[in-house]
């Protein structure tokens, strides 16, 4: 083991650390939680990822994986074709591994730093067995490092598999080793390699043949250091005839400076399973009257339907993060699978998206639909970027596209990009988009009514993405909507 | 309740502005129903948009009292919960958005404000079906979005349900009659002659007598480039309609 790049990041306990924004805005989520930290010093070689390999006592194929990527990684580019523009990123300024201090192996919360118990509890999401939520799972990452996952037993008792995935990585290396990158490969893209190379936790979901999962799965992500990136990986598979319904939410504290999140999602269904991904992802977006600091959000997310009528739908409700360049995407090689993407993206402040989809027809049959309500307020900018492929196998495939933009306010805007290939005649693709502003006089209504201004905002852009919120989780589309109303709030002149 | 002294507004702004109101006066008091004629683009619309409060609208002069209290720097929403209600010529579409939903809001801003207790679901479809029938109003009038797709007459109604909910104190209606074929009209002024009564104040902005003879004003106005040219009882308004506007606007 490397201990040369190994070192002990404990400033960060008592004080607050320089660069925290304070007061100021409603971004209720923004505070630091004082713990202990190990890290290994900023930047990235080589040595760094034998260290995090060695550190997290890999199997050998894992640490092949990663040098693979990292090589791959030297040798491409940033992609520069979003609709985003952020000064260069030093990749070598970043840490790429921090955790906080803990004993090597956890047997229970009650050897969790309090503290990191306290930073879940104030974000709503508490993990001790007392007063954690009975019908969802969940597996609590804090920076790098996955912290708790709840209610194991009992999924086990189903054959489900929840867990982080460097516990996969030793338990159910097979599974690992078969899956890990088959969706996503190392050299995807940029961020992906980088992921790749990098990755220190995150969560691993297996469900077995014919069995319905019993509860939701959620995954929490927090990211509480300021110079970490935060490089998740998660993996879920469903076997045969299976189902699981998985939550994801994210939080960062308010920095000045940027904070660089690339994660990878993989997820695989085969023969007549499916999955339900949703995300309601909140990261510090910035200050929202001069866009210092906020999440970059590169995300790399992928389903495979590999299996005959298998499904995977995608939902996202996107309110946070400097920037958001993100593509939850389905690739349908099974015959008669189903993908599906609906997507709310919301921008105020100086916040930049450019998010969609892609939809990859492989077999027969196969359909697609894709709903995304994009909203910009403020001086954002939002843009739906998404691709249809049918391939020339794939006959009789249908896909079905509705992208609606709302502009609020005069100084956002809002973009669309679809792109459509379609390599064989018996297929159907439709695309539908609509660009509309909250009117003056739809407000003026709405007011004289009695309803405040406020309000009245808030109702049409909740009716505006009602499709997309009907998706979702029942208590998941109450947060969205309040989450949405809240972000909405200074938006209005 | 309502005192409207000296109105000049105008629209607009800098090197475009259109002065629109030129010394208005008008007075309503509890259980008076006043009329308003006038020629297309006497200034009607706009005189009830500037009660109501909207921000298109610059006043220049005078004030509007509304029960002693200057309203003119309250927003829209606060005038409304005082107990001010506007019935638009041309109700707008809010796609998604829930007719019923929307009700329910409306009416438990109003409880809100008048610190009563806010109305859940099921207590409010209760009082929303009573005035839904009261109208002769579908059910399926709660499952649509606001105005969405609305006929003409049904978006006049969907707005006389609106003020039955609400229960204004005052109520200024904004050319409800017009695009209604009979039956329709005389369900509108059903609704109105409800809420006619000893505490309310009605205005009615119409371009024909025809609305009047289900609903009888106790003064009627004629309205002219922005100025009441006229004033006086219901037998004004069948001068009118025998006469047209000529004789009174030169």
């Amino acid at each position: 083991m490397d201990d040369a790049t190994l070192k002990n990041a404990a400033s960060q306990a008592g004080d607050t650390p320089a660069g925290v924004v304070k007061g100021g805005d409603d971004y209720k989520y923004g505070f630091t939680t004082p713990v202990e930290m190990e890290s290994f010093g900023k930047g990235l070689n080589e040595d760094v990822i034998r260290a995090i390999s060695a550190k997290k006592n890999e199997p050998l194929f894992l640490l092949e994986f990663r040098l693979k990527a990292y090589k791959k990684w030297l040798t491409m580019k940033e992609p520069n074709w979003a609709h985003v523009q952020y000064p260069a990123i030093d990749y070598q300024d970043i840490l790429y591994f921090a955790a906080p201090k803990q004993k090597p192996s956890l047997t229970g919360l009650d050897e969790v730093d309090p503290e990191i118990l306290k930073t879940f509890e104030r974000l709503g999401i508490p993990l001790d067995e007392q007063k954690r939520l009975s019908n969802v799972a969940v597996d609590a990452v804090f920076d790098s490092v996955s912290v708790a996952t709840t209610h194991k037993k009992k999924l086990m008792e189903h054959g489900v598999i929840f867990c982080s995935i460097s516990e996969a990585i030793h338990e159910y290396p097979e599974l690992i080793e078969e899956y890990l990158g088959s969706v996503v490969p190392v050299g995807d893209n940029f961020y992906a390699a980088l992921n790749s190379a990098v990755f220190t936790d995150g969560s691993f979901v297996y469900i077995p043949p014919g069995t319905k999962c019993p509860m939701e799965l959620s995954t929490y992500f927090r990211i509480n250091t300021e110079e970490s990136g935060q490089f998740e990986r998660t993996l879920i598979v469903c076997a045969e005839g299976s189902y699981v319904s998985y939550l994801e939410g994210c939080t960062a504290p308010k920095f000045d400076t940027n904070q660089l999140h690339a994660a990878v999602v993989e997820l695989v269904t085969l023969d007549n399973a499916e999955i339900k991904y949703s995300t309601v992802q909140n990261w510090y977006s910035g200050d929202p009257k001069t866009g210092k600091g906020g999440i970059y959000n590169f995300v790399t997310k992928r389903g495979k339907c590999l299996g005959k009528k298998s499904k995977i739908s995608w939902t996202q409700v996107e309110t946070g993060s400097a920037i958001t360049w993100k593509y939850p995407s389905c690739i349908l090689v099974g015959d008669e699978s189903v993908g599906e993407f609906y997507s709310v993206a919301m921008t105020n402040g100086f916040m930049q998206a450019d998010t969609g989809t892609k939809m990859i027809h492989l077999g027969k049959n196969t359909k697609s639909s894709i709903i995304s309500k994009g909203i910009a307020g403020d001086n954002s900018s939002n843009a739906y970027r998404g691709l249809v492929r049918i391939g020339k196998n794939a006959t009789g495939s249908r896909n079905f596209s509705q992208c609606d933009s709302m502009l609020v306010g005069n100084r956002s805007s809002a973009h669309t990009f679809p792109y459509i290939e379609t390599g064989n005649s018996g297929s159907q693709v439709e695309h539908e988009a609509s660009t509309s502003k909250i009117s003056e006089d739809q407000l003026f209504y709405f007011q004289s009514r009695g309803i405040p201004r406020e309000e009245a905002i808030s109702m049409i852009v909740n009716g505006f993405c009602k499709d997309v919120f009907n998706q979702l989780p029942m208590e998941f589309a109450v947060e969205a909507q309040k989450l949405l109303a809240m972000k909405l709030e200074n938006s209005v002149g | 309740m309502l005192e409207v002294r000296n109105l000049n507004a105008h629209i607009g702004e800098a090197d475009s502005v259109t002065q629109i109101l030129k010394g208005i006066n008008l007075s309503v008091q509890p259980g008076e129903v006043h009329a308003i004629m006038g020629p297309n683009g006497s200034g009607k619309s706009t005189l009830s948009k500037i009660i109501a409060g909207h921000p298109d609208y610059s006043v220049t002069q005078g004030e509007i009292l509304f029960n002693g209290e200057n309203i003119l720097e309250l927003e829209a929403d606060e005038r409304s919960r005082k107990g001010i209600f506007l019935g638009f010529q041309y109700p707008v579409e809010i796609p998604g958005v829930n007719n019923a939903e929307f009700l329910r809001m409306a009416y438990n801003q109003r409880r809100k404000a008048e610190g009563l207790e806010e109305a859940d679901p099921l207590d409010f479809e209760e009082i929303l079906d009573a005035k839904m029938k009261a109208l002769d109003m579908d059910g399926r009038f709660k499952e649509r979005a606001i105005n969405e797709g609305f006929s003409g007459g049904e978006k006049k109604r969907n707005e006389i349900l609106q003020m039955a909910v609400l229960d204004p104190a005052l109520a200024i209606l904004d050319e409800t009659d017009s695009g209604l074929d009979v039956d329709a009209l005389k369900i509108v002024a059903g609704g109105i002659n409800r809420l006619r009564g000893p505490s309310k104040g009605i205005v009615l902005i119409t371009h024909y007598q025809r609305l009047l003879d289900y609903v009888q004003p106790d003064f009627v106005h004629v309205l002219s480039g922005g100025r009441i040219v006229k004033s006086g009882g219901k037998d004004l308004a069948l001068e009118v309609e025998k006469l047209g506007y000529d004789w009174l606007v030169k």
